[in-house]
């Protein structure tokens, strides 16, 4: 998959602790250009912590995420974080590099949120121009006294294309919490494309769905990824949706991960087996 | 749902004004006997670019702040110190004198009025910095902080050659006509409300939303609530110089947390996130001030004196009032909505007989 080029995110030696609690522990891992990967792994395994230190909603206790090839987001543990700290002594990473998630968003990553966060009381219209609003050209003046109407109509049309080509069109005036959980994660996958990413992280799109959604859902991520040429990256506990889409799939139990390779590579691993699948197929 | 047609909106749109105006003209041409009704509608007017401003804040970004009474008193100084006639000055700062370097400076109203927003804006930015990174409830406490100290300081002996400390300001530059304070009021708030419809304002409304989705989106929370909080404070700033033109004679006693309290009555009648709203409560609460007066004044029924209507009385009413909104009526007049002939055409529809008969009494004979 790689064809010797570098990865467009990778995660070096990560640890995540709450204070005693290691939610993620010492986790590597990368993603080449144009992959679908996927994270695996029961529930409380540190799948969404690991999704929130690369987006910056978390900082990581050690390890370094880089991003393009750039280090993106750097930590060691500090302070009282010293004598908490479990894990590898060895791994501990010598820089520091602080990004809040609107600048991680602005490097290009943009993501959607497992218990759906839309801008509850907008329009799904809205709620897709807000996120347009940091490709604002206009300084605030312009913006404000109206002088930019070229590009405001600009944005509304890109707006109005984006959700016609998502199929959502239809809803665009409607108050986004009034509709469907199945709408609402599609909506959620809309306004984040309209920061206009390179690479998108979705935390578990078929919750809530319906199975003929979570069928739809596959053909749509696919879809999306070719459209807006993206490098994807999902938490999904839906098995069938990961193996059908999935290039390669990494897995987690207890923090640790415990193996990575291609969906016919995962299915016959013992330890997730044991760890994950014997559990998960009872449900699906 | 009636939905009235483009044409009808904008000819009760121009009815509407050209009837306001009419009014206007009309009370103008006595003013003697209309003296009092203008000056609440004043009052009103400048009221609402505070709510609205308040609004701009609390209700489109969700910070909860309560420094109203402090920016419009940094306003109402700047206008004050910088619009007192050169002559006048003197027998204003009759106790302490005023600072030598402040004797000549006398600037035209529009350039005090703006500086005063300016002054008001860069305290916000200054102390934006410190406290924007509180959470909700602290917001407001460190932000009703904020402004006692700015009274204090105005109050305070060491400034008596600038602000004339407790005695106050007086011959304060009044409003050319009565349709000054209007049209300012007007100016501010439409000016607001671009500033809301613009990209910056669904930002605002964004981070009111979900903050954390808002940030995953890209909006800097630290720049926009700023942001929010400078523009809320320079027109609150403004709108304090409105007050002290309005007044003629200001002191540190005019900018009690009690002020801010109205505003927030204001904000929270009409709706939190509906400027309309807050317009038309900044009327409703300032005229309802007025009139219930009566409250205060001695009450004789059949020769009984009622001993509950005396002076005070009218702002246990207005508590009351506000307790009721709060329990029962939480989303104000017109919630997060605004205004619009629409609404207006389906509120009377609701109330027509006709509208009601039709549909039946319920079933429920007696
Ligand atoms: N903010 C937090 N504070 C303290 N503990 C946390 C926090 N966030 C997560 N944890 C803990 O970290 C562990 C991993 O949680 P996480 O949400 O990453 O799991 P997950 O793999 O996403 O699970 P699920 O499949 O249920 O979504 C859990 O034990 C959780 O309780
Ligand atoms: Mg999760």
């Amino acid at each position: 998959m790689n064809n010797g080029k570098p990865p467009v995110l990778r995660v070096e030696n990560c640890t995540m602790q709450f204070g005693g609690v290691v939610a993620v522990d010492n986790f590597s891992m990368e993603v080449y250009k144009d992959e679908i990967v996927a994270l695996i792994g029961p529930n409380g395994a540190g799948k969404t912590t690991a999704f929130n230190f690369i987006t910056g909603v978390y900082e990581p206790t050690n390890g370094r995420v880089f991003f393009e090839g750039s280090l993106m987001v750097a930590n060691r543990p500090q302070g009282k974080m010293k004598r908490f700290y479990q894990g590898d002594a060895n791994a501990i990473c010598s820089d520091v590099v602080r990004k809040t998630p609107d600048q991680i968003t602005k490097l290009g990553l943009a993501r959607t949120f497992q218990n759906i966060r839309l801008f509850k009381g907008l329009t799904v219209f809205d709620n897709v121009l807000a996120a347009m609003h940091m490709h604002l050209n206009s300084n605030f003046f312009m913006a404000a006294l109206k002088l930019n109407r070229g590009e405001e109509k600009r944005m509304r049309e890109e707006a109005a294309a984006l959700l016609a080509m998502q199929g959502l069109y239809h809803v665009k005036d409607k108050i986004a919490s009034s509709l469907p959980y199945g709408q609402q994660r599609r909506i959620e996958i809309a306004r984040a494309l309209a920061t206009k990413p390179r690479f998108l992280l979705l935390d578990e799109p078929a919750a809530g769905m319906n199975p003929q959604e979570t069928d739809e859902l596959a053909a749509f991520i696919k879809k999306t990824k070719e459209d807006f040429n993206l490098t994807v990256f999902l938490i999904e506990h839906h098995m069938t949706l990961v193996m059908d889409i999935s290039d390669r799939i990494y897995v987690l139990d207890f923090g640790r991960k415990i193996a990575e390779g291609t969906p016919a590579e995962i299915q016959e691993n013992e330890h997730v087996i044991a760890a994950y699948l014997g559990v998960e197929d009872a449900e699906s | 749902m009636i939905r009235l047609n483009s044409k009808t909106k904008l000819i009760l749109t121009v009815a509407a004004l050209g009837l306001t105006m009419l009014w206007f003209y009309h009370l103008e041409q006595n003013p003697r006997a209309n003296g009092y009704l203008i000056k609440i509608l004043e009052r009103s007017a400048i009221y609402a670019v505070v709510a609205v401003a308040m609004n701009l804040m609390n209700g489109f970004t969700g910070l909860f702040s309560l420094g109203q009474a402090g920016f419009m008193a940094i306003g109402a100084y700047t206008v004050g110190i910088l619009t007192i006639p050169v002559e006048a000055r003197p027998n204003v700062y009759y106790i302490s004198g005023v600072a030598p370097w402040l004797e000549k400076i006398e600037i035209h109203y529009l350039a005090a009025l703006f500086l005063g927003g300016l002054i008001a804006a860069v305290f916000a930015a200054l102390i934006g910095v410190l406290i924007l990174k509180l959470r909700s409830d602290y917001l407001a406490i460190a932000t009703l902080g904020f402004a006692e100290i700015i009274r204090s300081v105005i109050a305070s002996p060491q400034m008596d050659t600038i602000t004339n400390g407790s005695y106050g300001l007086k011959k304060i530059l009044r409003f050319e006509t009565i349709y000054t304070p209007f049209i300012l009021s007007a100016v501010c708030i439409f000016m607001m409300v671009l500033i809301l419809r613009s990209s910056y304002g669904r930002a605002f409304l964004a981070i009111r939303e979900d903050e954390v989705a808002a940030e995953a989106m890209g909006i800097n929370l630290f720049t926009h609530k700023e942001l929010s909080f400078v523009i809320s404070s320079f027109f609150t700033g403004v709108a304090g110089g409105l007050l002290a033109m309005f007044m003629g004679s200001i002191d540190s006693g005019t900018f009690r947390v009690t002020l801010t309290y109205d505003i927030l009555l204001i904000v929270v009648l009409g709706g939190m996130g509906s400027v309309s709203g807050s317009v038309i409560a900044a009327f409703l609460v300032t005229g309802g001030r007025e009139y219930l007066r009566f409250f205060d004044e001695p009450l004789k029924i059949a020769g009984v004196q009622i001993s509950l209507f005396r002076p005070g009385f009218r702002m246990v009413i207005f508590s009351a009032l506000l307790m009721i909104v709060v329990l029962f009526y939480r989303k104000g007049i017109m919630g997060d909505t605004e205004f619009s002939w629409d609404g207006i055409a389906n509120f009377i529809y609701r109330f027509l007989p006709t509208g009601k008969a039709r549909r039946g009494n319920g079933g429920r004979d007696e």
